[in-house]
């Protein structure tokens, strides 16, 4: 591949991959891959979802096999038969999704992936001192199913240095923790760096590749289209080598609010905690106007998923008024009561929330929409119109741009990205009055991305009330009015846009400002 | 005083194949596989280990045999569900009916025959104590081979790293894949132990708790057996409870019958089942101590993509 910037001076390379190939049926997932990795330098691997990253860096760790290709270790031509053999070699990864035991203690987690058998007391001793060496505190012997993102995420990078790697490699780190976190986490790795290791770097996040990261290999569609030094390039040149165009950011016109209805209002809303696990709510005070864009802002399980739950209904209230929509009690109703009101949802989980995964597209439009659009869907008698469902999903697929390959597919069947655009497309041609979305554009490539945003401001702008729960603090810059945060169940006062920093949303995510809602709430 | 020693070892006696059966499968459960062919395992056990007794005239030979076969018959549903992934449930009740099937197309030619019982322990002096003596040092060997069972599978799993790693297997496959634990060898071994438990506890039904073959012999405790794993949340002490809870009521209700109490013996019959239940689920209530033992990845087939 052209355009290869040299490694550093001196220095011999730590991993050198040629012509590394991946097959599924009849999907290239990566072709010919070619990619250098020097000793002491952050190498960045960009690309959108379903560019091939987690593929390549799966084959590395000898998760999967390649088809053809080799790869060379510190000069010498090896075979990744397992992540064991990568990690005899000196190669740590640290998950996206986090291969952590939830059942399990910190200590036990980090035991099971050391191979040298020794007690766990003696592993829980050495983890506390190396996590406070490197600044990251861990308590050993906490379950791991208490403990944040943030907190799970140290024990798997302290699981990974415990074994000493020279190589490691992070895929997409950040796309869980607060800004502060990050910050915390970027210093560990310039630390790392400092000491010799290398690293392979994971992220779409394309102003921290460009703080971070030394060079930077680009994939599209499973094929290496670029090598750069992501110092000497712009985000915007950084996302076109990626995306192959230009990414348009979505528009937001500035909105008076005075005077509008409040369409959707939580008043007061508490929730115990549903499993041991979860986390409770704790007097919830919301309120969403006629044309407004709401953001909730939060690291990942403080909450956010239970709230959702309560709004939608999947969870019922005791008192029917702490939740109202168009001014009606909503509390005690169920998910088709309350899309009877005009409301409707679009879940974190695609599949087995939004989504039925073994039945057809159009089938899941009706499992959402058989009792709000009157007699469209299901005439008189109960008879479902098949035609009317086929030919609206049909419309939503066109509109959203949703890429198959049969008419009507299985939902399962969809990449991730496409079944999301399906979902939210499903919902947004209903023109509801009030919508809750929980992760929008969560896995969905950069220009459907966009787009899906796109249609929330239109949506609000129309009229309706938009409440978006986001981990993605950029999306929810680009798109809210205002901005609340969720932190341990409890909600923060929403700040308008004008007045939002990242800083500002950074430090109420971690906690910094406790304290929720009063009563004479009032939104911006 | 007799009497109630006596009373005494049927209890242990009607508890041990429950118990054996339990331990077996709650390490199969651990490593996240659902084998619900108990029945047809504990029955194939019995049949081999009265066949293999009768036709050598060693109940030791026929205790091996029992052990054997058992575990044998359970490499069939490993290979089924492990390593060509079938649905687990469907597969195990297969292996139930199947087994059940098989043990009494092979068991035709013994059944009305006199078995060979393994002998009890006689230990001089410490089994002529009184009470204790014949409880504690008079008893058949498998119920010693219990009791260390329970034991030793609790030591196993909670102490020893290959226990760990056994138990993050059953917590989540496809993390325990990603950190290159070979998951499918271990699920092997752990479905392989539950059926040697399962093929002794149906030896002990053959070979001391009633030395004969009859079809269908095990009556059901291969899925009390499975119950029992539930409703002890997955920890080996309670199994231990629960069978002996379930024994001690089982053979209590069998002496109120015979008293000719005043109540419908359908009542008393189902009293041992309710008893465990209600006892287990009371020790149970704590949620959250319930949800870090149940293994969350639980008769889910695991494909490891390559």
């Amino acid at each position: 591949m052209g355009g290869t910037v040299s490694a550093q001076e001196g220095t011999a390379n730590l991993l050198e991959v040629r012509g590394l190939t991946k097959i599924f049926g009849t999907l290239t997932a990566c072709d010919h891959i070619d990619l250098t990795i020097g000793k002491g330098e952050i190498h960045a691997l960009l690309g959108e979802n379903g560019a091939g990253k987690s593929t390549l860096v799966k084959m590395l760790f000898g998760s999967l096999e390649p088809h053809s290709g080799e790869i060379n270790w510190d000069g010498q031509s090896v075979r990744m038969t397992s992540p064991s053999v990568a990690k005899k070699l000196g190669i740590g990864m640290v998950f996206q999704h986090f291969s952590l035991f939830e059942a399990l203690t910190a200590a036990e987690n980090i035991a099971l992936s050391l191979d040298d058998g020794a007690p766990i007391g003696t592993i829980a001793a050495k983890a506390r001192a190396l996590s406070y060496s490197y600044g990251l505190p861990l308590d050993p012997d906490s379950l791991v199913g208490d403990l944040s993102v943030g907190e799970r995420q140290r024990i798997e990078i302290i699981r990974c240095l415990l074994q000493a790697p020279q190589l490691i490699i992070l895929d997409e780190p950040t796309s869980v923790l607060t800004p502060q976190e990050a910050d915390k986490l970027f210093e560990t790795l310039e630390r790392l760096r400092a000491e010799g290791k290398s690293i392979l770097y994971i992220s779409h996040r394309l102003e921290e590749v460009k703080r971070l990261c030394d060079r930077a290999t680009v994939l599209r569609h499973g094929k290496v289209v670029g090598h750069c030094n992501p110092r000497e390039e712009t985000a915007s040149s950084l996302a076109r080598m990626m995306v192959g165009n230009e990414v348009k950011s979505a528009e937001r016109t500035p909105i008076t609010l005075e005077g509008a209805q409040e369409l959707l209002s939580v008043c007061g809303l508490s929730r115990k905690p549903a499993g041991p696990f979860s986390t409770p709510l704790k007097n919830i005070w919301l309120a969403v106007k006629a044309g407004e864009i709401l953001g909730i802002a939060g690291v990942a399980g403080n909450g956010q998923g239970e709230l959702f739950e309560a709004l939608s209904g999947e969870v019922q209230q005791t008192s029917a008024d702490s939740v109202r929509i168009r001014g009606k009690d909503a509390g005690r109703l169920d998910i088709t009561g309350r899309r009877l009101l005009g409301a409707a949802f679009v879940p974190e989980e695609r599949l087995g929330h939004g989504a039925a995964p073994r039945m057809k597209l159009s089938e899941n439009l009706l499992l959402s929409r058989y009792a709000t659009d009157g007699k469209a869907f299901v005439g008189s008698g109960g008879m479902v119109k098949n035609g009317a469902v086929y030919d609206a999903a049909q419309r939503i697929i066109k509109i959203m741009d949703v890429r198959k390959s049969a008419p009507d597919p299985e939902a399962a069947a969809l990449s991730g990205g496409n079944l999301q655009k399906f979902i939210v497309g499903r919902e947004l041609d209903r023109q509801p009055t009030v919508m809750v979305v929980n992760q929008p554009t969560w896995g969905v490539d950069a220009g459907a991305s966009a787009h899906i945003r796109q249609a929330l401001i239109e949506l609000a702008r129309g009229g309706s009330a938009v409440l978006v729960i986001s981990q993605d603090l950029d999306e929810l810059f680009e798109i809210s009015d205002a901005i609340a945060v969720m932190h341990n169940g409890e909600l923060s006062k929403p700040i308008p846009i004008a007045e939002a920093t990242f800083e500002r949303i950074g430090l109420l995510m971690g906690g910094a400002e406790p304290g929720h809602v009063d009563q004479k709430l009032e939104t911006a | 005083m007799d009497m109630t020693v006596s009373i005494l070892l049927t209890i242990a006696t009607a508890a041990t194949p429950l118990l054996i059966a339990a331990i077996g499968e709650l390490v199969v459960e651990r490593s996240g596989v659902l084998n619900l062919g108990v029945e047809g395992m504990m029955v194939m056990g019995a049949v081999a280990g009265f066949g293999a007794g009768f036709l050598t005239g060693s109940p030791w030979i026929g205790l091996i045999a029992a052990i054997v076969v058992g575990a044998l018959f359970s490499l069939l549903f490993a290979v089924m569900t492990l390593s060509l992934a079938t649905n687990q449930v469907a597969t195990g009740l297969s292996l139930t009916l199947l087994g059940l099937g098989l043990s009494g197309m092979l068991g035709t030619g013994f059944v009305g025959l006199p078995g060979e019982r393994l002998p009890n322990l006689y230990i001089p002096l410490l089994t002529d104590l009184p009470v204790v003596g014949r409880l504690l040092f008079g008893q058949d060997p498998i119920f010693y081979i219990s009791i260390a069972l329970v034991f030793g599978v609790s030591w196993f799993l909670f102490k020893t790293r290959t226990g760990l790693t056994l138990r993050s297997i059953g917590d989540s496959h496809t993390s325990a894949h990603a950190l290159g634990i070979q998951v499918i060898k271990y699920r092997y071994l752990a479905v392989m132990f539950g059926g040697a438990c399962a093929g002794l506890a149906g030896g002990h039904l053959s070979l001391v708790y009633t030395p004969q073959w009859v079809e269908n012999m095990t009556a059901g405790r291969g899925w009390i057996a499975l119950a029992l794993v539930v409703f002890s949340s997955w920890r080996p002490l309670r199994v231990l409870a629960g069978a002996y809870i379930f024994g001690a009521v089982w053979i209590g209700q069998l002496h109120a019958q015979a008293f000719g109490i005043p109540v419908p013996s359908q009542f008393l019959s189902s009293l041992p089942y309710l008893a465990t239940i209600v006892v287990l689920v009371i020790i149970s209530r704590n949620k959250r101590l319930t949800m870090m033992n149940t293994p969350a990845s639980l008769g889910q087939a695991f494909v490891p993509d390559r």
